[in-house]
């Protein structure tokens, strides 16, 4: 990271950089283009049409229609050119690949805490494989941040009561500055961190080196138990309740007719506000855990119900579905 | 103009002296002179504010405040400056005085509530002054839940109910002007032979009456999660964070055109003046302002494309707001045209006027990268954000109302301010703008994000260039207040018509009588430089 007063180029570190890059450019140079060519004409009028100029013909034509439709339907044609390369990009910030790895972050004031699938934990920093997919699935603690690394040229939002996604690749070795873009109060400027880029071989033994005595679905099995999750939704709960193996991805049937698939902000609700949406054929009798569960918890539990495998019955579905939100599956 | 001299009435000024026949008034040009001290004063305190910032951001670590007096301050400047100055400036002053004037009425239609909606603003104004007395406020002038509701302690309430109350006074002048320009128009002043600041002034006003009462209830919502802790917006009370910014933006983009669109009219009544020759394309200068009211009110998605929406409601956002650029780009071509064949003369007002039409220009063109959800992904939230907003609004409306000031002041006052000091602090104005602005565009890029008191030292070379270009700015804010002053005092008798100029304010003596018109004034064609003066 440079540390003088200036820098000339931002490093360029994700594999949607450049294409990004691409498109700023061209918009920069699109508007310098225009901009100049309408000071130009305008200094020229300036010029020719001051009123000390005696030499000009200054009669006014009839009729400006022509000219407004051209400076009408010329911009519109440009701007749909516009939209429509940007339409493409964003679709792709919004399409993580298949076999993308999960990264979770909490956000709350004013730190980052980063679960990795393996147990690993980090505060405000992120390590990450070079050329490697990564999706992170984020939450707040609190109020609303925004999760932002300017050398991989991404933004995300981050909620409370919600999970947001982002993807991306690294692709140049090397720490970026991580900053919080959406004001959270009072150490809103403070709540940075760095994403470092590692090879995978590093990475690995990385993850090694930090590991934990369990990983995330092993705390969230832990959990399971501990907050008496299993005492109702076990293989041998006694409490009519439904089993919950491999209810990740699977689509749902609730008790008012409608169907919903089984992810993240799915299983989330369940939890906290389990009146919300109850399973058909189910009475609505589970306590609402809402306050006895901390982000981290909620995101081992969901580790844990994405980890089992179940029966098999039901529709499962993909766990990325493409284009369809920030909102995390 | 004729004759009128020796046994003219006394002006709307020299009569009914005193504080309390100031303060009872229901003259429209005396409300409009209320209205510009309280807004006069509103923007050198929103002023002050900005050279804090801007004299704290010169070392990475914050020069000379810390965080929390940062986030007042910068809390502070957005909330003055949107709302006790850029929103009211134009419509309420130069509006207020104008409007009747230039469709030949004698007042707006209802001189009551124009008093009524001036005191609504004093008041709305003291409740934020009090709440800056009482400590601040630090929720960034957006309100963002569940910070505003659940987290922030500080004055909140104080600020809410302040702009609430002022949201009233906006909503009343909006009526007022909406029912003048229906109902007073003069015998002969037909819908399209209206100056284009009155079209202005009408857009705006439909745009004030459609979109504050959200404002309003957005606002009242706040107090309620907050005081009652009924679950609106914050998650943990069953509510949504994303339907606060959706109702918030729903105002507030309209809000942006409510700041731009006086501005437009404004520059296109100076603009055809000193180039002595109509508005090039009047009729779609007329289209592009309704356009840009109407099509306003269905943009204001492209604030969130990264706060977790649909990328589908994203693209539909994204379209429509590139298709909100259409009218801008033509009227900004428009004026451009309009120097063509002209018998151009560079007077104060005209430098300011040419000003607004490059600095708004620069601040929409990078609006339109804004408005492509992908590159609004790395610039969101950054200081690219920032620079664009103070391009149209600063660059844009600030210079347009300067412009206004410079061309109406003969009229208003009568007197003849500095011709050569006014031409000076207008250049000064543009370059030290320019200076303060444009190396944002370059922080912003490079990715320093908005409301930090602290930032990474490779941002410190573009901050110290920022701040430097802000010292020029504040002098050429503090110049006019000078020479325009010194002006009132001592200036020379400006004469009725010194532009020369076809609109039928200049029709009356300078400073107006009460009854704005003495002898019924002439309508025209609009912008009939090319004819003989009435």
């Amino acid at each position: 990271m440079n540390q003088s007063g200036f820098q000339w180029f931002l490093p360029a570190a994700s594999s949607i950089s450049g294409p990004l890059d691409m498109l700023w450019w061209s918009m920069v140079g699109i508007c310098t283009f225009v901009a100049l060519g309408v000071f130009v004409v305008m200094w020229l009028f300036c010029i020719r049409y001051r009123r000390g100029n005696a030499e000009v013909d200054r009669a006014l034509s009839h009729g400006t229609r022509p000219v407004e439709l051209t400076w009408i339907t010329v911009p519109f044609v440009l701007f749909v050119c516009m939209f429509v390369w940007s339409l493409f990009l964003f679709v792709r910030i919004h399409t993580p690949p298949a076999d993308a790895q999960t990264i979770y972050v909490v956000a709350k004031q004013w730190m980052w805490k980063v679960q990795h699938p393996g147990g690993q934990r980090e505060i405000n920093a992120l390590h990450v494989p070079l050329g490697q997919p990564v999706r992170l699935t984020m939450t707040s603690q609190d109020v609303i941040h925004s999760f932002y690394v300017p050398a991989f040229r991404l933004k995300q939002d981050i909620l409370p009561g919600r999970y947001t996604q982002l993807w991306f690749t690294a692709t140049q070795l090397g720490s970026f500055a991580l900053e919080c873009t959406q004001y959270c109060g009072l150490d809103h400027s403070r709540m940075g961190g760095w994403v470092t880029v590692m090879r995978p071989a590093d990475y690995a033994r990385w993850l090694e080196g930090h590991a934990g005595p369990l990983t995330l679905a092993a705390q969230g099995q832990a959990l399971f138990r501990a907050k008496g999750c299993s005492g109702c939704h076990g293989a041998n709960a006694s409490v009519h309740a439904p089993g919950l193996d491999g209810i990740y991805g699977r689509v749902v049937h609730l008790s008012d007719g409608s169907t919903v698939v089984a992810d993240n902000r799915y299983i989330r609700d369940s939890i906290l506000l389990p009146d919300k949406q109850v399973v058909a054929g189910y009475a609505p009798i589970m306590p609402s855990f809402s306050g006895q569960l901390s982000e981290e918890e909620l995101i081992e539990l969901v580790a844990y119900l994405k980890s089992t495998t179940g029966p098999g019955t039901g529709n499962r579905r993909p766990d990325q579905l493409p284009a369809s939100g920030n909102t995390a599956q | 103009m004729n004759a009128i001299s020796a046994e003219a009435p006394p002006s709307f000024l020299n009569r009914d002296y005193g504080l309390w026949a100031w303060l009872t008034t229901y003259d429209h040009k005396r409300i409009a002179i209320l209205y510009s001290i309280g807004i006069t004063f509103f923007f050198f305190l929103g002023g002050i504010a900005a050279t804090l910032i801007r004299l704290n951001l010169v070392t990475p670590n914050g020069a000379i405040m810390n965080a929390e007096t940062y986030n007042k301050t910068f809390t502070f400047h957005g909330v003055v400056m949107v709302w006790f100055f850029l929103i009211p400036s134009i419509p309420t002053t130069l509006g207020n005085f104008l409007l009747p004037l230039m469709i030949g009425a004698r007042d707006v239609a209802f001189p009551k509530l124009n008093l009524a909606s001036w005191y609504l603003y004093i008041i709305g104004g003291l409740f934020t002054v009090c709440a800056l007395i009482e400590g601040g406020v630090d929720t960034g002038w957006t309100f963002y839940t569940p910070f505003s509701t659940m987290f922030s302690n500080t004055n909140v309430f104080l600020v809410i109910v302040g702009v609430f109350i002022t949201g009233f006074s906006t909503i009343f002048t909006g009526i007022n002007f909406i029912v003048t320009t229906h109902t007073l128009r003069m015998p002969g002043m037909t819908w399209f032979r209206l100056p284009l600041f009155v079209w202005a002034m009408y857009a705006v006003s439909l745009v004030m009456v459609l979109a504050t009462p959200v404002l309003a209830m957005t606002l009242a919502l706040i107090g309620l999660e907050r005081g009652l802790g009924v679950g609106v917006f914050d998650p943990a009370l069953g509510g949504d964070p994303l339907l606060f910014q959706h109702l918030f933006w729903f105002y507030s983009h309209p809000a942006v055109y409510i700041m731009i669109l006086p501005a437009m009219g404004l520059v296109s009544e100076v603009i055809p003046c000193f180039a002595r020759r109509r508005i090039f394309g009047y009729n779609f200068m007329v289209y592009a302002i309704i356009g840009i009211a109407v099509i306003g009110f269905l943009v204001w998605g492209h604030h969130m494309f990264v706060a977790g929406m649909s990328v589908y409601a994203a693209l539909i956002f994204s379209i429509l707001s590139f298709i909100v650029a259409v009218p801008s780009a033509i009227k900004v071509f428009n004026w451009t045209a309009t120097l063509h064949r002209g018998s151009i003369s560079f007077e104060a007002p005209m430098l300011y006027a040419l000003g607004f039409v490059g600095l708004f220009m620069l601040g929409g063109m990078t609006g339109l990268m804004l408005a492509e959800p992908a590159l609004d992904v790395p610039l969101h939230d950054t200081y690219f954000v920032i620079a664009h907003f103070h391009y149209v609004m600063v660059g844009g409306s600030v210079m347009a109302y300067l412009a206004g000031i410079h061309y109406w002041w003969p009229k208003v006052t009568g007197k003849s301010y500095s011709e050569p000091l006014a031409k000076f602090s207008a250049i000064l104005m543009f370059i030290g703008f320019n200076l303060t602005f444009f190396p944002q565009y370059i922080l912003g890029y490079e990715g320093m994000p908005r409301r930090y008191h602290a930032y990474l030292p490779q941002f410190q070379v573009l901050n110290i260039l920022s701040s430097g270009g802000a010292s020029i700015l504040a002098l050429s804010y503090l110049l006019p207040l000078l020479y325009l002053g010194w002006s009132l005092f001592r200036g020379a008798p400006a004469g009725n018509n010194p532009w020369n100029a076809r609109g039928l304010e200049w029709q009356t003596t300078s400073p107006p009588p009460k009854e704005n018109f003495l002898t019924m004034p002439v309508v025209q064609e609009p912008y009939a430089y090319r004819e003989p003066a009435p």
